[in-house]
């Protein structure tokens, strides 16, 4: 067999309308039994030394899009909708704010011809974290 | 120096209007203060409508403070560290810790936390609510909601959705805001400079929305025109940008001829036939004024048109508009800010200044770009050319603009245009 081990992305979907509508999420610091599913299934992979990393994204209405065309740099609030454009990879970074991450999402070689999906991180729902504090966010 | 005036029977009055000025000229910057140390906007607006509840109550009762937007503010702040406590969320990191007992009776300012800063807190909030990362319906309604204070059912109303739709784009707007950290701080002075483009472009977008409003409720959706105005005042006093002073100019010179814009029927009236009487001479005496002080740097887009706009106000007639200058002021905005209707009102002003034939050139271009060939000004102004020049095409030109039409009131307007130009060879018109 060539070569080790491989570091797969685990790209986590979810049907548009289950974000539809806010009053059907739970509550901050509610636990309606999802949340310890997630703090679970990292453990899993935790003590399958498996794990590299992962985080909740915030919901996709808190997206812009960046896309640079002749120089001028485009947003779009919300996510890239273009079905014909397929994931090529992510880069996490860590900024003040979104200005500055604009800024850097502008500066992706392929932002000239693609579209670079800037989504804002759960803060402390990062697998490391999760494992830590052996739960969830959120959950009280 | 007393925080108190004496209690007398003019107390409530008294109190009702400082209340009201404090609404109108003091609410943005009470906001602003709260929001930018906060960094949400839902939970800072609900603390000023607090703060102006407890107002409401205490200043009949105790008197009008001295300083009205500091005891608003720092009773705003205290009823938002009140609120925080009450959802057991940890006090966010930049907000400076009072030691205060919930509740405790506002008298003086809170350390720190006094509107020396309010003025930067206020073009923050504007930057914030006009943030390009935001759709501009949002960053529009935000605006008009936070820094303007008009309610969800107000904005609703002038913009014609539902307010349930209105309130959502709202709540959607702030919690975008919240989550990917939309910044509250000043931006450093060139990228400032870039936002503040977007900002006064928000300004007069909110403006035309007013200006363009026709059919049955013009007169509910024209005070958004007087609402880009204020907001334009408060962009130009917080920092004075020879284009934000252009923008505010050409607001004031588009709104003095409201009231000769439409007939006793309502309906549109052309501005040559416009009865120039009605114009409110004291607003275009007060962008001369301000077109004045824009220095000698080469003009922008907002200065150009407002030069424009001012040589059309202050020509005692029709027949006297300078047009060979405004069309070297088209010349020049077509330069900085090329548009259609750029290109089209230049021609048209060639056309006046040297002749319909010269017209007519300055719009072939136009008139050769296929992605302009449904553009009803486009034909309209060809129309007028041809019509000038007394080239019997006009008609079928005005007959093309009508037929492309969608607003029905233009539509008969150019039909009307069309039959007149008929009959034969005309050129007699103007």
């Amino acid at each position: 067999m060539l070569g080790g081990p491989v570091k797969y992305l685990l790209l986590v979907a979810n049907a548009p309308d289950a974000w539809d509508d806010t009053d059907a999420r739970p509550a901050e610091g509610v636990d309606d039994g999802v949340i310890t599913d997630w703090a679970a299934y990292t453990l899993a992979l935790h003590e399958a030394g498996v794990l590299v990393g992962g985080q909740a994204t915030h919901t996709p209405d808190t997206a812009t899009s960046v896309q640079v065309r002749q120089g001028r740099r485009l947003l779009v609030d919300g996510p890239f909708a273009d079905t014909k454009e397929h994931l090529i990879g992510y880069y996490v970074i860590e900024v003040p704010d979104l200005d500055t991450a604009l800024d850097w999402a502008a500066r992706v070689p392929n932002a000239r011809t693609g579209t670079i999906e800037v989504r804002p991180l759960q803060e402390g729902s990062d697998a490391a974290t999760v494992l830590a504090t052996g739960r969830a966010p959120g959950s009280a | 120096m007393t925080d108190r005036v004496d209690a007398d029977t003019d107390t409530d009055a008294d109190a009702g209007a400082a209340l009201q000025r404090a609404w109108r000229e003091e609410r943005a910057a009470v906001l602003a203060t709260v929001a930018r140390r906060l960094g949400d906007l839902q939970k800072a607006e609900d603390a000023v409508q607090e703060a102006f509840a407890a107002a409401a109550v205490r200043w009949p009762a105790q008197g009008v403070p001295d300083r009205p937007a500091a005891w608003l503010t720092t009773a705003a702040w205290r009823k938002a560290l009140d609120a925080l406590r009450a959802d057991r969320f940890p006090v966010p990191a930049r907000a400076p810790d009072p030691q205060d007992p919930p509740g405790a009776a506002v008298t003086d300012p809170e350390p720190g936390l006094d509107v020396v800063a309010a003025e930067d807190d206020v073009l923050s909030l504007i930057l914030t609510c006009c943030n390009p990362a935001l759709a501009p319906e949002a960053q529009v309604a935000l605006t008009l909601r936070h820094v303007a204070g008009l309610t969800d059912r107000q904005i609703a109303g002038r913009f014609l959705v539902p307010e349930a739709t209105l309130t959502k784009r709202l709540v959607r707007a702030r919690g975008k805001i919240r989550d990917a950290r939309i910044s509250f701080e000043l931006p450093d002075r060139t990228r400032l400079e870039e936002r503040l483009v977007e900002v006064r472009a928000v300004v007069y977008l909110i403006f035309t929305e007013g200006y363009l409003a026709s059919g049955d409720e013009p007169s509910v959706r024209a005070d958004l025109c007087d609402e880009a105005i204020w907001l334009a005042r408060q962009l130009h006093r917080l920092g004075p940008d020879p284009e934000t002073t252009g923008l505010l100019a050409l607001l004031l010179l588009q709104n003095a001829r409201a009231a000769a814009r439409r007939d006793a029927d309502g309906h549109l009236v052309p501005y040559d036939e416009q009865d120039r009487t009605l114009w409110d001479a004291d607003a275009v005496e007060q962008a001369k004024q301000l077109l004045a002080t824009t220095g000698a740097a080469p003009p922008g887009p907002y200065q150009l048109q407002a030069a424009i706009a001012l040589l059309h106000a202050t020509a005692p007639t029709p027949g006297q508009v300078n047009w060979t200058v405004i069309a070297q002021l088209y010349d020049a905005l077509a330069r900085v800010e090329p548009s259609p209707v750029v290109e089209v009102n230049r021609a048209l002003a060639v056309g006046r200044a040297r002749g319909a034939q010269h017209g007519l050139a300055a719009l072939r271009p136009a008139l050769d770009d296929p992605r302009l060939a449904a553009y009803v000004p486009l034909h309209a102004a060809h129309a007028e050319l041809l019509e000038r020049a007394g080239d019997p095409a006009a008609a079928a030109a005005w007959e093309r603009a009508a037929a492309l039409a969608g607003d029905p009131e233009q539509r008969a307007h150019l039909t009307r245009r069309a039959v007149r130009a008929a009959p034969g060879p005309a050129g007699t018109t103007g």
